[in-house]
């Protein structure tokens, strides 16, 4: 145990770095939770040092006041001050601990390291001026992906925390998946905000139309003070709406239509002998990942769009048309959890005669400072429902696409009742459930066939399922994967998990707050009145109005999409 | 990937080869492919990465972090004008900056013609004999601003030597 630990279990906060420690920086060397301990030389780092039987350890003394307060000034010294313009402001860990020790400005005013900002990524922001060199995104790439795009380049004062050849997120095999945002205790790294689009929007008048992830209910609430878990899915609607948005949409439609989609492609595959095992295709960081790394395999990847570019193009081409809009007018934004949402919706395939689906993409961070810019009080907003006009109308299935396993078990659901004619009883296949990275099992009996499947999200445990397809060993028929550990509730684009901002959550939070997430969905998913897909009434007729068939000629054209792989590190004009 | 010939990629998996037992190869492997070839560029690390599952980025940053390894391919003859305290205090920075006029480069740059790449070190250990400049690993004591010319002079004779004696073999 560090003297930290043992501070915090005996009541005491050093000032430090740590918010966001858990494993993921144990070098102890940005030296702020500096402390004096008997039979120690010197000062202490607690991050890194054990405590051990009948030690003092003294954490107001005067040299360890002084000395906490000049780490945090040398690393004030190299840093771009200007915090009134850092989208990291009020949860920024630099900040917070330059407040706590006093520190002046400019004590050790000297030369500052040459700094540009990447903004070549539709993604991510990289901002090496706000970089203090600690190495959490280092770490979080490799751990959640065993990637390891970030690294540390050069020596002394010219180090910088970046993709090799100090290149741009663009043009190195990131995946974008945003991780590396969530641990950066600075405005470092941050998404690219689209924010300034949709105002742009509104100004020329564009019918402009939201739609919302089923994971940023889950964790929307956090930015405005409720506990870690609390769906806050009517505040939400009601919020966007008051936004200004034309309509305001569920994507948990469109996810039950991927599910019908996505189903269909399935029974088409194990029944005519398709490719197997079919992979999900819902999450554009292993997408992403696909394309650089696994190029051979793309026949496996289920043809279907992402839930919010299939909305995006009913919207444009079914709302539109039924509301006499030209589809050029129409402005459609969604609102994700995610960060590797940017890139997709740029994506050439991801458009339907020239039209792209989507044209904005906010993370539920951004939406959150769009709520607050505009004067709301959130907790005070009356609960509303969703916009639910010729579409919107979802079910259970479509709730649980934000959790790793969900969208198995919302598909499942579906082929079981058009294999068997039954609806699968209990309606929940907890086999198929978690709320961690890692890999899970399971095998449903149909008819007397049984379906193996797989679920897996992180890159890490990804790249376990896809090297036994390529080795020819692989046993599953369906397998799920999602970029984020955990899916889309631990998405790049949810609110940052940091303790020291979080008074009121349990200490062991960063252990927790994916399994409080996933139940917020899970329990939405409970209280629906239709859990399945194929009953969602609108969506039934949705396909007798418009699309036809699941997999159908306008199916195929709107809501399915096509992969092609990519060299990692291109040509850098 | 696309630029590097199959038998340079064949010869950098037989140098991951060699330490395959090893628990930290990553040295090695690079110490091996810098003597062999003079550089490491961002193809050959992505070789490396692939065999050794090391991120292209961590291996990069090893690259960058030790000046003997180099991106870039080095001169006929690598000048290291050593910039350490002893060597500083005793004029080196004078030192490398006629080196750099004369060549008409900048530290870190290699001449057109392929000849002569210039090269500021740390201490080098020579202290006793600052300043230090060493060329191909061949150490020249106490320099002086006025012997930089010369210096560059033999490194010419010695190229036309061993012309020389190609010719004569011939």
């Amino acid at each position: 145990m560090t003297i930290l630990e043992a501070a915090k279990a005996c009541g005491y906060e050093i000032p430090s770095l740590c918010s966001f420690n858990h494993g993921e920086c144990n070098q102890g060397s940005c030296r702020v939770c500096l402390v004096e301990a008997t039979g120690a030389r010197g000062l202490v780092a607690s991050c890194v040092y054990p405590v051990s039987e009948g030690m003092e350890i003294r954490i107001g003394s005067p040299a360890a006041v002084d000395a906490r307060r000049h780490s945090v000034e040398l690393l004030l010294s190299n840093h771009n001050k200007n915090c009134q313009q850092c989208d990291k402001n009020g949860h920024c860990e630099l900040l917070y601990v330059a407040q706590l020790t006093g520190a002046r400005d400019d004590a050790f005013a000297g030369e500052h390291s040459e700094t540009f900002i990447d903004r070549l990524a539709p993604s991510l922001v990289r901002d090496t001026s706000k970089c203090i060199l600690c190495g959490r995104c280092v770490e979080r790439c490799k751990n959640a992906h065993g990637l390891g795009i970030l690294g540390f380049e050069n020596r002394g004062f010219n180090v910088v925390v970046s993709p090799a050849e100090n290149r741009s997120f663009a043009d190195s095999p990131c995946i974008q998946c945003g991780q590396c945002v969530n641990v950066c205790p600075t405005g470092a790294l941050m998404e690219h905000s689209e924010i300034d689009k949709i105002d742009a929007a509104f100004r020329a008048g564009k019918h402009v139309i939201a739609q919302a992830a089923p994971a940023v209910r889950a964790a929307l609430g956090e930015e405005f003070g409720y506990p870690i878990g609390t769906p806050v899915t009517g505040k939400m609607a009601a919020a966007m709406r008051r936004l200004g948005f034309e309509r305001v949409y569920d994507v948990n439609f469109g996810a039950d239509l991927t599910i019908m989609e996505e189903g269909t492609e399935l029974l088409k595959r194990l029944t005519e002998g398709g490719v197997l095992p079919m992979i999900t295709s819902c999450s554009p960081g292993w997408i992403n990942y696909a394309e650089y790394n696994y190029g051979d395999l793309l026949p496996h990847l289920s043809s279907c769009k992402s839930p919010h570019q299939m909305q995006g193009a009913i919207i444009k081409h079914w709302w539109a048309q039924q509301n006499g809009i030209d589809p050029k007018d129409v402005f459609v934004v969604s609102v994700m959890p995610c960060v590797a949402k940017k890139f997709e919706k740029e994506r050439d395939q991801e458009k339907v005669d020239g039209i792209p689906d989507v044209d904005a993409v906010i993370t539920t961070r951004e939406l959150a400072r769009m709520i607050r810019r505009n004067g709301m009080l959130f907790r005070r907003l009356p609960d509303e429902p969703w916009d639910q006009d010729i579409m919107g109308d979802y079910t259970g299935a479509g709730v649980i696409f934000g959790v790793t396993g969900g969208v198995m078990e919302a598909a499942l659901r579906t082929v079981y009742y058009k294999l068997t004619g039954k609806e699968h009883d209990p309606i929940d296949l907890t086999a198929v459930r978690g709320h961690e990275a890692g890999i899970r099992e399971a095998s449903i009996d149909i008819n007397g066939t049984t379906v193996n499947v797989a679920i897996a999200s992180g890159m890490k445990s990804a790249k376990v399922l896809l090297d036994e397809i390529r080795a020819g060993k692989s046993k599953y028929q369906f397998i799920e994967i999602m970029g984020c550990p955990g899916g889309c509730i631990n998405g790049g684009g949810q609110p940052y998990v940091r303790p020291v901002f979080l008074p009121d959550e349990d200490d062991d939070i960063l252990d927790t707050y994916k399994e409080k997430r996933a139940k917020a969905l899970y329990s939405e998913d409970e209280r629906q009145a239709v859990r399945q897909s194929h009953n969602n009434p609108q969506i039934i007729e949705l396909y007798e109005k418009f699309l036809g068939e699941p997999n159908g000629h306008l199916s195929h054209k709107l809501l399915h999409t096509s992969y092609a792989a990519r060299e990692g590190f291109n040509e850098v004009k | 990937m696309g630029g590097l010939k199959a038998d340079a990629v064949a010869k950098i998996r037989e140098i991951c080869g060699r330490y395959k037992d090893e628990k930290t190869p990553l040295m090695m492997i690079l110490s091996d492919i810098q003597n062999e070839y003079g550089y490491i560029p961002l193809d050959v690390q992505e070789i490396v990465s692939e065999e050794t599952g090391i991120s292209v980025a961590e291996i990069y940053g090893v690259v960058t972090f030790y000046s003997f390894f180099s991106l870039e391919p080095k001169g006929r003859f690598v000048i290291g004008c050593c910039l350490g305290t002893a060597c500083y205090v005793k004029g080196a920075q004078q030192v490398i900056d006629k080196f750099s006029e004369e060549l008409k480069i900048q530290p870190g740059q290699t001449t057109e013609d392929g000849m002569f790449t210039l090269d500021a070190l740390r201490c080098i250990g020579a202290c006793g004999i600052a300043p230090a400049v060493s060329i191909n690993g061949k150490v020249y004591p106490k320099m002086t601003v006025s012997q930089v010319r010369e210096i560059i002079a033999q490194q010419y004779l010695i190229v036309e030597k061993e012309k020389e004696k190609e010719g004569v073999t011939a």
